[in-house]
Parts: C-alpha cells; sequence; structure tokens
C-alpha cells in the first residue's frame, strides 16, 4: 500500500496558511476543517513548515497572546516530507519513531495533501482486515 | 418527502460493477437492521465479479471460492444483477438520477500505468494487463494476440499480477490444461516457444510486492527452473539496516526462499523464470520492422527517503538483455466515465471516503459514491475492498439519515426493470449468469478443469437460448 492509496480519497483541495498569517486564522482553519495541522505555504507556493494544534498549545504556555503571533513564530520549519510512492507501512514506522503526526507529501515539488497518522494506521488495520478476511473466504469460512 | 429506507418507500441504490468492492458495499448494505434497500447492480459483461473472474489466476481456484460469499449476498431478495448494461453506452447519469436515491461506481482499475520510455510502444510490448484479460478470456480482450513464436520475455513488475503473468508464461500444458484458462489462450500457450521469462524488479528482494506463496510456486513448476543471481538475492546494506529496525517475518521468509533459489543447481528444465532485482528498463529496442529485440536496463542501488521508504536510484551501470516479448506490470489505474469526476493525478473518481466530489465547489455531488479500486486506486488483496465498500456506505448511511439523497422521480423496482429492458434488450440476470455458470462448470468437469469458460458475449447469448 502506497500514501498515493491514502491521498486518493482525500479529495484534491490541501488547507494551508501563509506564515505571516496569525494563529487566530490557524485555530479557526483547524476547527472549520476539523483537522489538527496545517502546511505553511510561502508565496512562490513552496512548502515552508507545517503548524500543528500542539505547536500552538505549546506557544499558549509561554505567550499570553498566543492568537495574535505569526504563522511563522511558531511553526515547525524543519518538515519531514513524503512521496505518493512511499509505502504506508514504512510511512507509519518513521511517523511512530520521529513522534510527529502530519506527513505533507510532495508530488514533484508540489504539496499533493497530507497524510496524518491516522490515515496510515486505518490504512494499515485496513489491510491486515483484508487480508484475513480473503484467507477466511479461500478456506470457506467467509 | 419522507426519508427512504422503509417498506413503503425502499432505498434505492444502484451499484456500477460487480467485482468484490460491488459486492462488499452491497452486504454492508443489506446488513443494516431497518434499512428496507434495493439494490440493481450493473456490470458491463453479462458476467459478474470483476477481476475474480477476469484478473486472478487461473491456476488460483482457491482465491476464486470468496465468489461463494457473492453468490450469498446475490441471493438476497432485494438484489437484481443486470449485466450485459455498460454506463455511459446503455445507460447515463442523468437516467439513474431518475431511478435511484444513490448510486455507487465501483468499476475498478481497468488500464495499467506507462513505463514512460522510449520504446515503449513498439510491436512485442504490451500491459500486463491485456494478457492477463486474455487468458481470462475476458470477451473484449479474446481477440489479441501476442507472439509467443518469441523465445526471451520480460515482464517489468514484481507484484502478484507480473508474477501470474511470469508463471503462466512458465507452466507446462498439463499444469496449464488443469485450470480454467480460456481455451483459446490454451490453443496459443502449447504452441508457446519462451524458454527463458525475466521478472525485473526495481528495488531488492526484500521490497518485491509479491507474495510468499507465490514465491514457492514458482519453485515447484514442472517444467522451469526458477533462477535467481546470488548477487541480487544478498540484501544490501539499507534494505538490512531496515529489516532489523523493523523486523517481518514475512519479508525474511521471502528473501530467504529466494536466496534459497539462488543456492539451487538448475535441473535440466526446458524453461528458465529468471528474478532480476535494483534493474530498471530505460529503453526498449526495436529491429527495422518496428518489433522489440532488446531491452536496456540501468542498475539501482537503494537509499532510505525522509519517510522511511526504501526507494531506488538509477546509477550509471547499464546492461542490454535481447528480449522479443514485453510485459509492463508496473501499476493499474483507473478510467474516467462519463460525466463523473476523475482525479488525474491518482487515476480515481474525484473523492473524499468515498463520496464523490464537484471539482469545482468540492463539495460532495448529492447521491453519488464511490468504493474500491476506482476510489482509492490499486492496492490490496480482495478482502481490502471490504473495509474499503463499508467506509463508502457508512457514508451513504450518514447521508440518507441527514436527508442528503438523490429524489427520483420514478423509484420503483418495476420502473427501472423496463427502463433497463428498454436500454438493453439483452440484459443477463443473476439466474442467468447461473445458468452460464452451471454450463461453465458442467462442460470443465468433463475435461477434468474446474471450468471452461464462455469467452464472447455472442457465445454466452445463444447459450441462453437468446
Amino acid at each position: 500500500m502506497k500514501v498515493s492509496n491514502i491521498l486518493a480519497t482525500k479529495g484534491t483541495q490541501v488547507v494551508t496558511v501563509r506564515p505571516e498569517q496569525t494563529l487566530k486564522e490557524v485555530v479557526r482553519l483547524l476547527t472549520q476543517h476539523n483537522i489538527g495541522a496545517v502546511a505553511v505555504m510561502d508565496a512562490a507556493d513552496k512548502l515552508v513548515g507545517i503548524i500543528s494544534e500542539r505547536d500552538i498549545v505549546r506557544e499558549a504556555a509561554r505567550s499570553d497572546d498566543v492568537l495574535s503571533r505569526p504563522v511563522s513564530a511558531v511553526m515547525t520549519s524543519r518538515v519531514i516530507t513524503g512521496s505518493p510512492h512511499d509505502d504506508v507501512k514504512a510511512v507509519v514506522m518513521t511517523m511512530t519513531e520521529k513522534r510527529f503526526r502530519h506527513l505533507p507529501i510532495l508530488d514533484h515539488g508540489k504539496l499533493a495533501g497530507i497524510v496524518t497518522i491516522g490515515d496510515a494506521v486505518k490504512a494499515t488495520l485496513n489491510r491486515y482486515e483484508g487480508e484475513i478476511d480473503t484467507l477466511q473466504a479461500q478456506i470457506g469460512e467467509g | 418527502m419522507s426519508k427512504p429506507g422503509t417498506e413503503n418507500q425502499p432505498l434505492r441504490v444502484a451499484i456500477l460493477g460487480s467485482g468484490p468492492a460491488a459486492f462488499y458495499a452491497a452486504e454492508h448494505l443489506f446488513k443494516q437492521t431497518g434499512l428496507v434497500v434495493e439494490i440493481d447492480m450493473f456490470d458491463k459483461l453479462p458476467t459478474p465479479f470483476g477481476l475474480v473472474r477476469a484478473g486472478v489466476a487461473p491456476d488460483h481456484q482457491k482465491i476464486k471460492n470468496v465468489t461463494k460469499v457473492f453468490d450469498g449476498i446475490a441471493s438476497h431478495p432485494r438484489f437484481r444483477f443486470n449485466g450485459n448494461v455498460e454506463f455511459g453506452r446503455h445507460i447515463t447519469l442523468a437516467e439513474l438520477r431518475e431511478h435511484y436515491h444513490q448510486i455507487l461506481y465501483a468499476t475498478g482499475a481497468q488500464t495499467d500505468r506507462r513505463m514512460n520510455i522510449p520504446g515503449e510502444d513498439l510491436c512485442g510490448s504490451h500491459p500486463a494487463t491485456e494478457f492477463v484479460a486474455w487468458y481470462n478470456g475476458h470477451p473484449e480482450y479474446r481477440h489479441l494476440e501476442f507472439d509467443l513464436s518469441q523465445e526471451r520475455v520480460a515482464v517489468v513488475g514484481v507484484g502478484n499480477v507480473a508474477m501470474d503473468v511470469a508463471r503462466i508464461l512458465s507452466l507446462s500444458y498439463k499444469e496449464l490444461a488443469a485450470t480454467d484458462i480460456a481455451d483459446y489462450a490454451l490453443e496459443a500457450l502449447s504452441r508457446s516457444c519462451v524458454k527463458e521469462v525475466y521478472l525485473l524488479g526495481r528495488r531488492g528482494p526484500a521490497q518485491a510486492a509479491f507474495t510468499n506463496p507465490e514465491v514457492k510456486e514458482v519453485g515447484e513448476l514442472e517444467e522451469s527452473d526458477v533462477i535467481v543471481r546470488p548477487d541480487e538475492a544478498e540484501l544490501d546494506a539499507v534494505s538490512q539496516a531496515e529489516l532489523e529496525r523493523n523486523p517481518d517475518r514475512t519479508i525474511q521468509t521471502k528473501v530467504k526462499m529466494l536466496q534459497a533459489y539462488a543456492q539451487r543447481a538448475p535441473s535440466a528444465k526446458p524453461r528458465k523464470l529468471t528474478f532480476r532485482f535494483l534493474v530498471s528498463p530505460v529503453e526498449l529496442r526495436g529491429d527495422a520492422a518496428g518489433r522489440v529485440e532488446s531491452m536496456k536496463l540501468v542498475r539501482n542501488v537503494l537509499y532510505l527517503t525522509d519517510a522511511g521508504s526504501v526507494s531506488p536510484k538509477a546509477t550509471e551501470q547499464f546492461e542490454e538483455t535481447p528480449v522479443g516479448l514485453v510485459f509492463r506490470s508496473v501499476g493499474y489505474r483507473g478510467v474516467a466515465l462519463p460525466d463523473v469526476p476523475f482525479n488525474e493525478r491518482w487515476g480515481v473518481i474525484l473523492n473524499e471516503k468515498g463520496r464523490v466530489l464537484d471539482p469545482d465547489s468540492h463539495r460532495h455531488r448529492v447521491g453519488e459514491y464511490t468504493s474500491g479500486w476506482i476510489k482509492r486506486g490499486p492496492s490490496g488483496v480482495i478482502g481490502t475492498n471490504k473495509p474499503d465498500s463499508v467506509e463508502t456506505v457508512n457514508c451513504m448511511l450518514e447521508d440518507l439519515e441527514g436527508g442528503a439523497v438523490l429524489q427520483p422521480a420514478r423509484p420503483e423496482v418495476a420502473a427501472a426493470a423496463e427502463w433497463i429492458q428498454t436500454r438493453q434488450p439483452q440484459v443477463i440476470s443473476y439466474a442467468d449468469w447461473r445458468r452460464l455458470d452451471e454450463m461453465e462448470v458442467a462442460k470443465g468437469k468433463a475435461q477434468g478443469r474446474p471450468r471452461v469458460k464462455l469467452t464472447s458475449i455472442e457465445e454466452m447469448l445463444s447459450a441462453l437460448g437468446r
């Protein structure tokens, strides 16, 4: 199973923000789309960072006016990215080991979507469930 | 208008396609307590089951046992199969909207991905999917011809489809004759001159997608030796480190089996099936007549991507291998349906968790859904389509609950039956299919085979006395 199989069922729209936008706007986007992170893109549409709920919470712990802070001051700018050809299994392993939950996917340098740890675990569970089901059908227990 | 799904007003669902994703969706819909649902399933072929009939290799009959599960689903009194009815030809989306509250596209991935290398379209270079459909008796592919007078064949790819193609080319007549391979394919393969089959993987043995039973099987062929180069069976440092970081018994077993093959002394069987790893074709070269005569390969090395997968990178080392026939098996791809939004990037219907999206507004197109390979792209085994279809059906149920369904003008079962009959008088019902099935199995029994397939629509209709 490839990352592209996950992105295929996530539409084509990816929620993004610019580095100069405020956390207030990010919080609104996270709520509106019911998501946990957004990709940060510069004026040339290049991925420059990612900002997650966790980044915002961490900032809130040390700042009183967290919501007026710019994205650029809070985002994670050293982002690990993936490609549509990456194996889902490897992705789950890497996200678990390195403890991050959102993996932006670049396709020929362009942002194609974000795979969450939830997406990747669900795809893995479906794979196992499917394999068990297929084996059961073969031995006539289906 | 009250919510459909009751005895007086059943929920009307059209499912396009009749492969695993289609049947698993029907199953999950029928499972809902308190929901009365009438399902009409359509297929452009007279026969159901999609790739279980036309894709799964003929020597893998056990995998086809899943059709018993599908028979059970089809026996539901509120289920109807409409075979030989093609979307976009006999029936349109506008018409479906007249008759159904919900429409589910489960048409699969019907074409192959290209290698995008020079010479790919030379004579003698084919998509593996066409060869598979041909030997499985798919009516639209039965007229194809493959030059089996060639001695050397390359199969590009190391998934189970590539493995199937390589194995079918390597089986003896006796082995093939025990399967339900199409008669014309059995005949053509009985005259095959193929002596060498190469299976080409761009990564190493640890990354090959074929599964262990398939690896075991090719070590036991009657007339073909399996060859693995010892240097290519050894794991490179990257794969070795990966396997230590993330131990996986299945992969370890696979690698061990391949390494054991590498140690085998070849016996004197008339054919050879050779695994190659860490090579990618970069060009197919042809003779003056435009026929493939060789393949240029580049050697790859492996590296770890940021996200942690093992990927190939081309080196400057090339080699050339004479081959007269090439099958590419580097992935399937979905085909767009008329009037249905398509996501070109992934080759699937534009969707979110199975809800079809409008390409402009990115909102859900009410009443339209998708599941299976046309939803997520090709991945997994037959059973993987079950959780996939369950996800889509759960969206359908949620939308039904929220009142977001189509408002068909003629939702009655009889009205749809009449309309289908008008559009395609030669519609095939499930009862018709069961008769065809019995005839195929009976004919097979007489020859000691699981079945002898009917492979043209005319043949099927005439067998039914039409």
